[in-house]
């Protein structure tokens, strides 16, 4: 749009030659300036994460002589102290099995509940739909009270299945209207065709819808793992002892003690938690924008 | 596939059993359908936001059942200068980073839109904020804005001779509010940028050149044309952010819990501090129960910007 710009004013102004450069030019401070800003801003906090984690003190606490933004003499001391020292694996073996748990939990719930709405269609399947889709609207702030007193009542306080179990509240919703999308693309006819041949509602489900509709539950999947990863607030209420918390949680309130922060081991702490996620992140970008995208426009 | 399917199908056939049957009836499959979902969000959901709503009315504490009290926490709440405090502070919070997370946003989207190499790159790393878990980025920024030893306060003092003492970003209430804002909009510009990118795509590249063909600025050409068609993915984006920031709790807690001196309290960390930490559940609850009508606000504002794309696109439903 913007080069189509240049080239419309540049014929309205000027001679072939100064065309090219000008477009150029343009394009430069334009497009390449502005964005190179915004990539070095929104990059730069997890570069100075990463360079905080092998810098030894000595470095991390004196500018004057050693130049911030560089390491003179890496060190995984940070790193060790952490695996070694705290509780850390343990964290990430917590954070793990509860993603994991209320991604299927979820991806169950939702695909059912998505099958029922878009393809079963029944009487008021719109409106379950729309009670579904106000369910994401409402944020864990102001449910983490009530349900704390909940989660005592059943007796789950402090056990890691209490967030398996609450996490679906707000991955439900999203994974059912992301689901409601895909199966809408798939073709009702091939349904009608097993239904002539005698399969059964499920076996539609089972074996035709659901393999037609892989790329929506990878999307649906791998959002609900990386919410749960980084889910916190719950966390922080539900759990008590050091040894069931998820690492967001563990990182603040366990590795922050007495008035001195050790920085290196906390940063190396944030690495080290961001790490799953991006990687999982690396592996399905366009996934992860397709069902961004598409759950902004369902 | 279909070789796969012929041998169960024969043997649905020849045996119905009465579950096959049962499951095949359409209501009973309804019901079995919706059940795990429905049921997950009736008790973990909706049964806690109506129990939110009594506790409000309660004295409940942390080991004690409450007895009814009518409007007495609320009639406290409007007595209370911390809690008006963080009604100014959450709305000022959501209009300021909601205004620019959207600016920035929408320039990333518009530049995002171009062509140049790398393309596909570039934007997976732009979505980089929004992956990670807020708290760990929350701890980086908590970090940068080190009174001692701030990276940008090493820039401006060491670096460029700007200033002659380190910033103090959240020493004092102003500069850690805005400190706060800033990390809020860093982690949200993903979001914004990514959703818009997504709905600048759709727009038909044949209305640019019919107002090319009639002599339209670019800048006409964004405000008539752009902006328009954006209208409608602009108004869900911003009722989603609208909602999550003004009930936003991590970034606040993380970075200065609400300090200093309860000048960053947001609805969400003071409801955490009373109804968790202090124990006061009632109290915590009718704190979160205030933040209602502002969500009940944004959601209708969604709402009409559904309605509106609908209208658009000539449609009686989807």
């Amino acid at each position: 749009m913007t080069d189509v710009a240049a080239q419309s004013s540049n014929v309205a102004s000027a001679t072939p030659d100064t065309m090219a450069w000008d477009s150029r030019a343009r394009r430069v401070v334009m497009i390449y300036l502005p964005l190179a800003c915004f990539i070095l801003i929104l990059l730069f906090p997890f570069y100075w994460m990463a360079i905080t984690s092998f810098k030894p003190n000595a470095e991390l606490l004196n500018y004057k002589e050693h130049n911030p933004f560089w390491i003179t003499s890496p060190t995984l001391a940070h790193v060790k102290h952490l695996l070694f020292d705290t509780s850390y694996p343990r964290w990430l073996k917590t954070t793990m099995v509860v993603a994991i748990g209320s991604t299927f939990l979820s991806l169950f719930a939702s695909t059912l509940a998505a099958y029922a709405i878009e393809r079963l269609r029944f009487r008021g399947s719109p409106y379950v739909g729309l009670g579904i889709y106000l369910a994401y609207l409402v944020p864990p702030s102001i449910l983490f009270i009530p349900l704390a007193t909940v989660i005592v009542q059943f007796g789950l306080f402090d056990s890691p299945l209490a967030l398996i179990l609450v996490y679906p509240t707000f991955l439900v919703p999203f994974c059912t209207w992301l689901l409601i999308g895909y199966f809408k693309s798939i073709p009702y006819e091939l349904e009608e065709c097993a239904l002539v041949d005698g399969a059964t509602r499920l076996q539609i489900l089972w074996r035709i819808t659901l393999p037609l509709a892989v790329p929506g539950l990878i999307s649906a999947g791998i959002f609900s793992f990386t919410l749960s990863w980084n889910e916190f607030i719950y966390a922080l209420a539900f759990i008590q002892s050091g040894a069931n918390k998820t690492v967001p949680v563990a990182i603040l309130t366990e590795l922050i003690t007495g008035d001195v922060y050790q920085w290196g081991a906390l940063m190396a702490g944030s690495l080290l938690g961001s790490l799953p996620v991006a990687l999982f992140y690396s592996l399905f970008v366009d996934y992860y924008v397709s069902s961004l995208t598409g759950a902004v426009k369902e | 596939m279909s070789v796969t399917t012929l041998p169960s199908r024969g043997a649905a056939l020849h045996q119905p059993g009465w579950l096959a049957r049962l499951f095949d009836y359409k209501p009973f499959l309804i019901v079995m359908c919706l059940a795990p979902a429905v049921g997950l969000l009736l008790v973990f959901l909706t049964y806690p936001l109506g129990l939110g709503i009594w506790l409000a009315f309660t004295d409940t504490t942390i080991g004690q059942r409450g007895i009814f009290i009518g409007l007495e926490n609320f009639q406290y709440l409007l007595k209370d200068p911390l809690w008006w405090n963080a009604v100014f502070y959450s709305i000022f919070y959501t209009a300021v980073a909601t205004f620019g997370k959207f600016a920035l946003g929408f320039w990333l989207a518009l530049l995002l839109n171009n062509h140049f190499p790398f393309k596909s790159l570039i934007r997976a790393i732009v979505l980089l904020p929004w992956i990670v878990p807020t708290v760990l980025s929350a701890l980086a920024f908590w970090w940068i804005y080190d009174p001692q030893f701030s990276i940008i306060s090493y820039l401006l003092v060491d670096v460029l001779h700007w200033r002659d003492s380190n910033v103090d970003f959240l020493g004092s209430p102003w500069p850690a509010r805005f400190s706060l804002i800033a990390a809020n909009i860093w982690r949200g510009i993903p979001f914004v940028a990514i959703s818009l990118l997504a709905g600048l795509q759709t727009i038909s590249p044949s209305l640019y050149e019919a107002a090319m063909l009639d002599g339209a600025t670019s800048w006409q050409r964004f405000r008539y044309i752009t902006f328009p068609m954006m209208m409608p993915i602009l108004a869900i984006v911003m009722t989603f952010s609208i909602i999550f920031t003004f009930t936003d709790f991590q970034l606040v807690y993380a970075i200065t819990r609400g300090g200093p001196v309860n000048s960053t309290h947001l609805l969400a960390t003071l409801a955490f501090q009373r109804g968790i930490a202090g124990g006061e559940l009632g109290e915590g609850a009718a704190i979160a129960v205030s933040m209602i009508p502002f969500l009940v606000f944004a959601t209708l504002f969604s709402y009409f910007g559904l309605a509106r794309r609908k209208w658009q696109q000539g449609e009686a439903n989807d």
